[in-house]
C-alpha cells in the first residue's frame, strides 16, 4: 500500500479517535463512542500491516493474539469493583510498551539521520523511554496500593523531594551524555541508568500519595500514557501516535484537574505527597471530642425509612470495598417502590478512580437519571428527608466549609447535614482518610448505623 | 433605640407591623417598641397585649412619630385626613423609617423623605437572594393573598371542593386552575390541594413544573417550547406564537374548571390579560375567578379592582387588599420579616443599629441613605433557576474575588506568552520535519482539551478505560520495529506488541462491558 493511502487511512483513524471521545459526553452516544473507537484502532493497524515497512508477519499474528486473549479475559473477569486496579495496570502496560519501543527504536539502525535531527532523534527516544518507564512503575505501585498489596498510606521517606530533584538532575546530565554517544554501544549506558531511575522515581512518587489521592493518581498516569505514546510518536515520526497520545495525554489532564479542584488541592501538593504530612500530628491531637455520636439499629432504619417522602444515598469507597452496590440499588428500588423519592449525589473524588462510583451504580442497574453530581444536588439536600452516606467520610465533612482551620477547608462537600435527618453507614469511628475528624458524625440529626455495610443495607432491605 | 409602630391610616388597612411576640424578641436585640394605641387592634392584638410583652403605649401618631428613632409600617407614608397632614412630614431627620414604599412608583414621596435626610428601608426592595429570604415581605404577603384566594374563592363557590361519596349521592370535585407558580400560586395550589380540589396549574417557566407538581397539582404543559424565565424568579414578555398557544389552553380549561385564580405578573408592566369575556361565559354557572393581579389592571378582561363583579353567573373577585383580610396572620409573617430585618441591623444586639451598605440584603433595601437616594441598588446576583445557581455569594467577598479574577487573566496571558516564546524557541532550533509532527502534537493538545471538558462526569470511568484502550495506539510502533535487523530489537518489539493487544482488547471490551450497564 502507498503511503499516501496509510496517511489517509491514520487520519481517518484519528477522527475515528476524536469522535470516540465526543461520544463519551451523553449515556446516549457513549456506546456509539466506544465503537468508533473501535473501528479506528482497527483501521489504523491494518493499514500498518498493510504498509511497506512491516515484516514478521507471523510474529505479530502470534503477539497480538496472545494480547488479545490475555486483555479480552482481564475485561470479562474484572469486577467492577475493581476497575481502578485494572486500569492502573493497563496503563503501566502502555509505560512498559512505549519504553520497549523507544529501546527497539534505539536498537534499529536502519534510519539515517543527519546532525540536528539526529540530536532530537535522540532526545525523543530518551524522553519517550523515560516517561514510559514513570508510568509503567508509578503504575504498577498504583495498582498493588489498589489491590491492597501495598498498604494504601503514603510512605513518606525523609528529603524525598532532594531525592526527585536529585534523579530529575541526574537524569538531564544523562541525558546530554545520551545525546553525545556517537554510537549505539556507548549510548546505551546512559539510557539504561536513566531507566533504571525513571523506574525508582515511579515507585517512589507513587509510594508517597496515599489512598484517597489515587483519583488524581490514576488521572496523572493516564495522562503521562498518552505522552509516552506522543513521545513513541515523535521517535517514530508518526503523526498518529502523536495524535492519539495528545488525545488521551489532554484527557488525562483534564480530569486530574477536575479531580483536584474536587478537593481544592493544588496538583503539585497531590504530587508531592500524602495528605497529613503536617497535620496529622498536629490537628487529630488537639481536635476534642465535639459531642456525643447516637447510633442507630437497622430495624429502627427501616421503621425510620417507612415514615419519609424523599432520600439521597451519598456513596463513597467504602460501598465499594463492602460489594454493597447490589442491596444499596435493591433498597432504592424498595423505597420507590414505595413512593418514596430516591435520588443519588455523586462527589467528583467519591472512590478510587474519576466516575467510579457512577460505574459501580450503573452495574446494579440503577438508573443513571437518578444519579445526581454534587453541584446539581447541593441545593436540594435541605428539603430532603432522610441522606445515607454509605462508606463516605471526607465528601461529606461539613468542617469544609464552617472551619477554616481544618486541613480540609475550602473542599467542596456535600452538604448532607442541612437534611432533616442523615444516616451515616460506617465500620468504625476511625476518621478519614484526610485524618481529619468529622462533625457530621456528632451532629444532632445524625445516626451512625455502625457495622459492614453490606450486612447493614441486606438487613434493611430484608425488613422493608 | 426606640422603634415605634403607629397605626395604619391607609383605608381598610388591618395589618400592624409588629405583634406582642416580635415586641419580646426585639427587645433581646436591644430595641424598645412603643405602640400607638388601638394600632393592633385590626388585626386582633391589644394594647393591653403590648403592653404585656414590654411595649410602651402612645396615645397618638404625631407624638410616636415624635418620640421613636425608627418607625416600622405596613404601607408607605400618606396623607392624614384625620391630621391634615402628610405622614412623610413627621419623618424628622436621623430617623430610619422601614416600610413597603415601592420607590418606582412613588417617586414624589421619595423627594420628600429625601430631603427630611431621613435613612428609608423598603421592605419591598430587599433583594431576591437565599440569604435574604427570612425578610422578603413580598413573599411573605403573596403566600397569605395566595392562600386567601382560594378562601375567597370557597366564599362565593356554592360546592365542596373535595369530592364525596354520601348516602345521598356523589359530590364531584371543585377543578381548579392556578396561573402563574410564583409564592402566590404555590401558596393558593397548597391551599386548594389542601382542601381536596383537583388542581391544575399553568406558568412560563419550565423550571417551576416539579414545585407544581411536588404539591400534588398538574402542570398544565403547552407543546411549545420558550422559557419564560426572566431575573429575579419572575416572569418575563413571551412571544406572540406563545401567548396564542397559551390562550387556546386557557379557553380550552375554562370549559372544565370551576375556579380559576390567575396570578400572572411580569415586574414593572401592567398585568397581562390571559383570561377573555368569552372564556368567562364559557365557564359554567357558579363558577369563580379570583383575580391577584387586580391591582396591576387584573388577569381578566372583565376584572373590577376592589370589587365583585358577575357576568353570566360567573363572579369575578378582583379585590387588592387580600392580605389585609387575614390581617393576623400577615401581619404576624410581616412583623417576623421585619424583625429580621432589625437583626441584621443591630449585629452587636446591644440596641444601636447600623445601616451597612457593604450588606447586599441591607444595600438593596435602603433607598435612602441620611437624605441621599440610593435607589436603585446595583444589580444584585439573582438566582433564577436552580441549574445555574450561584453559590450565594457574600457582597464583602465580591471585590477580592474580581481581583483575583483579574489577576488570573495575567496569567493567563503571561502563560500564553511564555508559550508561544517556547514554541517559537523551538521553531528556532528544530528542523521542519519535527515542527511538522509539533504542529499536529499542539493541535491534537487543543482538539483533545475540547472535547474531553463535554465528557459527563458520569462516564469518567469509561473515559479512562476508552483512553486505555486507545493509547495501545502504541502497538504501531511496535509493528513497525518488529521486522529491524537487530533481533534484540525485534524480541522487544514483540514483547511491546504483546502489551500494548492486551490494552486495546482489555480497554475496548470493558468499556463495552460498562456502558452496557449504563441505562435509565
Amino acid at each position: 500500500m502507498s503511503i499516501g493511502i496509510v496517511t489517509a487511512a491514520y487520519i481517518v483513524a484519528s477522527i475515528f479517535f476524536i469522535l470516540s471521545l465526543g461520544g463519551l459526553s451523553k449515556q446516549e452516544t457513549a456506546r456509539r463512542g466506544n465503537l468508533y473507537g473501535i473501528s479506528g484502532m482497527v483501521l489504523a493497524i491494518f493499514a500498518t500491516l498493510l504498509g511497506d515497512h512491516v515484516t514478521g508477519y507471523n510474529m505479530i499474528v502470534i503477539g497480538m493474539a496472545i494480547g488479545v486473549v490475555v486483555g479480552g479475559i482481564l475485561a470479562i473477569r474484572v469486577q467492577m469493583t475493581s476497575m481502578p486496579e485494572l486500569v492502573a495496570i493497563l496503563h503501566s502496560f502502555v509505560g512498559l510498551a512505549a519504553v520497549l519501543v523507544g529501546f527497539s527504536t534505539y536498537l534499529d539502525t536502519t534510519a539515517v539521520f543527519t546532525s540536528t535531527e539526529k540530536v532530537i532523534h535522540d532526545i525523543e527516544i530518551y524522553l519517550g523511554v523515560l516517561i514510559g518507564a514513570v508510568t509503567f512503575t508509578g503504575s504498577v505501585i498504583a495498582f498493588g496500593k489498589l489491590k491492597g498489596l501495598l498498604g494504601s498510606r503514603a510512605l513518606l521517606l525523609p528529603a524525598r523531594h532532594w531525592l526527585n530533584l536529585t534523579i530529575l538532575v541526574v537524569c538531564i546530565y544523562l541525558g546530554y551524555e545520551f545525546v553525545q554517544s556517537g554510537e549505539i554501544s556507548v549510548g546505551m549506558k546512559p539510557l539504561l541508568i536513566m531507566t533504571v531511575l525513571a523506574f525508582i522515581f515511579g515507585i517512589h512518587m507513587v509510594m508517597a500519595i496515599g489512598g484517597a489521592d489515587m483519583p488524581v493518581v490514576i488521572s496523572m498516569l493516564n495522562s503521562y500514557s498518552g505522552w509516552a505514546a506522543a513521545a513513541t510518536g515523535f521517535m517514530l515520526s508518526n503523526d498518529l501516535l502523536i495524535v492519539t497520545g495528545a488525545l488521551v495525554g489532554s484527557s488525562g489532564a483534564i480530569l486530574s484537574y477536575i479531580m483536584c479542584k474536587a478537593m481544592n488541592r493544588s496538583f503539585i501538593s497531590v504530587i508531592m505527597g500524602g495528605f497529613g504530612t503536617k497535620t496529622s500530628s498536629s490537628s487529630t491531637g488537639s481536635e476534642d471530642i465535639q459531642g456525643e455520636v447516637i447510633s442507630i439499629t437497622a430495624a429502627d432504619t427501616t421503621e425510620l425509612l417507612n415514615n419519609i417522602n424523599s432520600m439521597v444515598i451519598v456513596p463513597g469507597y467504602g460501598m465499594a470495598v463492602a460489594h454493597a452496590q447490589h442491596p444499596v440499588s435493591e433498597m432504592a428500588k424498595r423505597l420507590q417502590a414505595n413512593g418514596i423519592d430516591v435520588k443519588f449525589a455523586i462527589h467528583p473524588v467519591a472512590g478510587r478512580m474519576p466516575g467510579h462510583m457512577n460505574v459501580l451504580l450503573a452495574e446494579a442497574k440503577v438508573p443513571y437519571d437518578i444519579v445526581l453530581e454534587m453541584d446539581e444536588i447541593n441545593d436540594d439536600l435541605p428539603e430532603v428527608d432522610v441522606v445515607m452516606v454509605i462508606g463516605a467520610n471526607d465528601i461529606v465533612n461539613p468542617s469544609a466549609i464552617e472551619s477554616p482551620d481544618s486541613p480540609i477547608a475550602g473542599m467542596p462537600v456535600l452538604e448532607v447535614w442541612k437534611a432533616k435527618q442523615v444516616i451515616v453507614l460506617k465500620r468504625s469511628m476511625a476518621s478519614g482518610y484526610a485524618g481529619v475528624e468529622n462533625p457530621l458524625f456528632f451532629k444532632e440529626n445524625t445516626r451512625m448505623l455502625f457495622g459492614d455495610a453490606k450486612a447493614s443495607i441486606d438487613q434493611v432491605v430484608g425488613s422493608l | 433605640m426606640r422603634i415605634g409602630i403607629p397605626k395604619e391610616i391607609h383605608l381598610n388597612e388591618s395589618r400592624v407591623s409588629c405583634t406582642p411576640d416580635e415586641v419580646k424578641k426585639l427587645g433581646l436585640l436591644g430595641h424598645s417598641v412603643l405602640i400607638e394605641h388601638n394600632a393592633g387592634q385590626g388585626a386582633g392584638f391589644l394594647d393591653r397585649d403590648f403592653e404585656s410583652a414590654g411595649a410602651t403605649i402612645v396615645d397618638s401618631g404625631p407624638d410616636l412619630w415624635d418620640q421613636a428613632e425608627i418607625i416600622c409600617k405596613v404601607r408607605a407614608p400618606e396623607f392624614s385626613e384625620f391630621h391634615n397632614k402628610h405622614e412623610a412630614e413627621w419623618l424628622a431627620a436621623d430617623k430610619t423609617l422601614i416600610s413597603f414604599i415601592w420607590p418606582a412608583q412613588n417617586a414624589e414621596l421619595m423627594r420628600q423623605m429625601s430631603e427630611s435626610r431621613a435613612t428609608v428601608l423598603a421592605m419591598d426592595s430587599v433583594p431576591r437572594i437565599s440569604r435574604a429570604q427570612k425578610m422578603d415581605a413580598l413573599s411573605s404577603m403573596a403566600n397569605v393573598a395566595g392562600y386567601r384566594s382560594v378562601i375567597e374563592a370557597g366564599q362565593h363557590f356554592g360546592r365542596f371542593f373535595t369530592g364525596q361519596i354520601t348516602a345521598a349521592g356523589k359530590v364531584p370535585p371543585a377543578k381548579v386552575m392556578i396561573i402563574g407558580a410564583g409564592v402566590a400560586g404555590l401558596a393558593a395550589i397548597g391551599a386548594a390541594v389542601s382542601l381536596g380540589a383537583i388542581v391544575r396549574a399553568f406558568d412560563t417557566r419550565p423550571e417551576v413544573k416539579e414545585q407544581i407538581e411536588s404539591m400534588s397539582a398538574e402542570f398544565l404543559e403547552l407543546d411549545f417550547k420558550e422559557d419564560g424565565s426572566g431575573t429575579g424568579g419572575y416572569a418575563k414578555v413571551m412571544s406572540e406564537e406563545f401567548i396564542k398557544a397559551e390562550m387556546a389552553l386557557f379557553a380550552e380549561q375554562a370549559k372544565e374548571v370551576d375556579i380559576i385564580i390567575t396570578t400572572a405578573l411580569i415586574p414593572g408592566k401592567p398585568a397581562p390579560k390571559l383570561i377573555t369575556r368569552e372564556m368567562v361565559q364559557s365557564m359554567k354557572h357558579g363558577s369563580v375567578i379570583v383575580d391577584l393581579a387586580a391591582e396591576q389592571g387584573g388577569n381578566c378582561e372583565l376584572t373590577q379592582p376592589d370589587q365583585v363583579v358577575s357576568e353570566s353567573g360567573v363572579k369575578i373577585i378582583g379585590y387588592t387588599d387580600h392580605p389585609s383580610r387575614m390581617a393576623a396572620q400577615s401581619s404576624q409573617l410581616y412583623a417576623a420579616n421585619i424583625r429580621h430585618l432589625m437583626s441584621d441591623l443591630s449585629p452587636e444586639k446591644d440596641g444601636s443599629i447600623n445601616v451597612n451598605m457593604e450588606d447586599e440584603a441591607i444595600r438593596g433595601a435602603t433607598v435612602i441613605n441620611r437624605g441621599d437616594i440610593t435607589w436603585p441598588p446595583p444589580a444584585p446576583k439573582l438566582s433564577a433557576k436552580p441549574a445555574t445557581k450561584p453559590q450565594s455569594t457574600n457582597a464583602k467577598h465580591t471585590p477580592e474575588k474580581e481581583s483575583v479574577l483579574a489577576d488570573r487573566g495575567w496569567t493567563t496571558l503571561a502563560g500564553i506568552a511564555i508559550g508561544v516564546l517556547a514554541i517559537l524557541g523551538v521553531g528556532s532550533v528544530a528542523p521542519v520535519s519535527f515542527m511538522n509532527h509539533f504542529i499536529v502534537f499542539v493541535l491534537a493538545c487543543f482538539v483533545g482539551w475540547q472535547v474531553i471538558w463535554s465528557v459527563s462526569p458520569a462516564l469518567h470511568t469509561p473515559l479512562m478505560s476508552v483512553t486505555n484502550a486507545i493509547s495501545g495506539i502504541i502497538v504501531i510502533g511496535a509493528l513497525l520495529q518488529i521486522g529491524s535487523p537487530s533481533s534484540l530489537g525485534t524480541i522487544l518489539a514483540l514483547l511491546a506488541v504483546i502489551l500494548a493487544s492486551i490494552n486495546i482488547a482489555g480497554g475496548f471490551l470493558v468499556t463495552h462491558r460498562m456502558l452496557k450497564m449504563f441505562q435509565k
